[in-house]
């Protein structure tokens, strides 16, 4: 039984990484920016743990559970800036929050 | 068994290619717990059990329902209604449960193949990790600890319901 290539895994990464991206370029509403940077997030942790399942270290897993502490911060901020520029703006439009005073 | 490898990989890109093209948000936040678990299949055909686990019960858990909250606050009061009605109604969920249906045929499949040693990756206990974590990765988990502490008063301070923080905004906070 052979390992799945590390070249499969890192494609997936990838995969996920462009479409995380294209999700956070595209988009205009603020739930669907942070839903992206998640998805981007997720992917540089998939990128991690094929990585260390190559060279069979758990150091891999390790970075993966840092991803998950800083994703995890990101969006407690992310979504707490989200409530607040809705009752100011009433809207979730980034376009809307685009100006910014002096 | 590295099909279940590559069965999961494309459920993640599907559901992932899903959730941004989507335009109503709990449909596209259905779609992404579809996707987190599928990462979560990756992970464990890649002999990876712990973060499976974790992959599950903080994004998937968690994260996600911190999206819902947020997602259900900010649209309250009646004129949201018919939005909301939205939201269950319909087909919409005939795609996430077609999806997640194909990710519990590879669970089932793997308990029926005798489950363990799941693809060619040798399989990472979560003891080594936590080993890993806790001795030579140990300036990292306290530097952690102070990034989710800062996430929470941030997340505290930006969600007060008092408006000293709009008054405070053109002057700043120190002048």
């Amino acid at each position: 039984m052979t390992a799945v290539p590390v070249e499969h895994g890192l494609i997936l990464a990838g995969a996920l990484f462009v479409l995380g991206m294209l999700g956070v370029l595209v988009r205009r509403s603020i739930i669907f920016m942070l839903l992206s940077v998640e998805i981007m997030l997720n992917a540089a942790g998939v990128a991690f743990v094929v990585a260390g399942s190559r060279w069979q270290q758990p150091d891999g897993q390790v970075m993966f559970i840092f991803i998950l502490a800083v994703a995890a911060a990101e969006v407690s901020v992310g979504l707490a800036l989200a409530i607040r520029m809705y009752h100011k703006l009433k809207t979730l439009d980034t376009n809307a929050a685009g100006r910014m005073k002096g | 068994m590295n099909d279940l490898f590559y069965i999961s990989a494309v459920v993640a890109v599907i559901s992932t290619g899903i959730v941004i093209t989507k335009l109503n948000v709990v449909h596209a936040l259905l779609y992404l717990i579809v996707s987190l678990l599928a990462v979560a299949m990756v992970f464990l055909s890649l002999g990876a059990p712990f973060v499976a686990a974790l992959e599950v019960i903080i994004y998937g858990g968690a994260i996600m329902v911190l999206f819902v909250f947020v997602i259900m606050l900010l649209n309250l009061g009646p004129e949201h209604i018919e939005e909301k009605k939205q939201y269950v109604g319909g087909q919409a969920w005939l795609g996430p449960v077609v999806l997640a249906g194909i990710l519990i045929a590879e669970l089932v499949s793997v308990f029926v193949r005798g489950g363990g040693q799941v693809a060619g990756n040798v399989v990472i206990e979560p003891k080594q990790t936590g080993i890993a974590l806790y001795s030579i990765y140990l300036i990292g988990v306290e530097l952690a600890s102070m990034l989710l502490l800062s996430g929470l008063i941030g997340a505290y301070h930006l969600g007060r319901k008092d408006d000293k923080l709009d008054a405070g905004e053109d002057g700043g906070g120190q002048q």
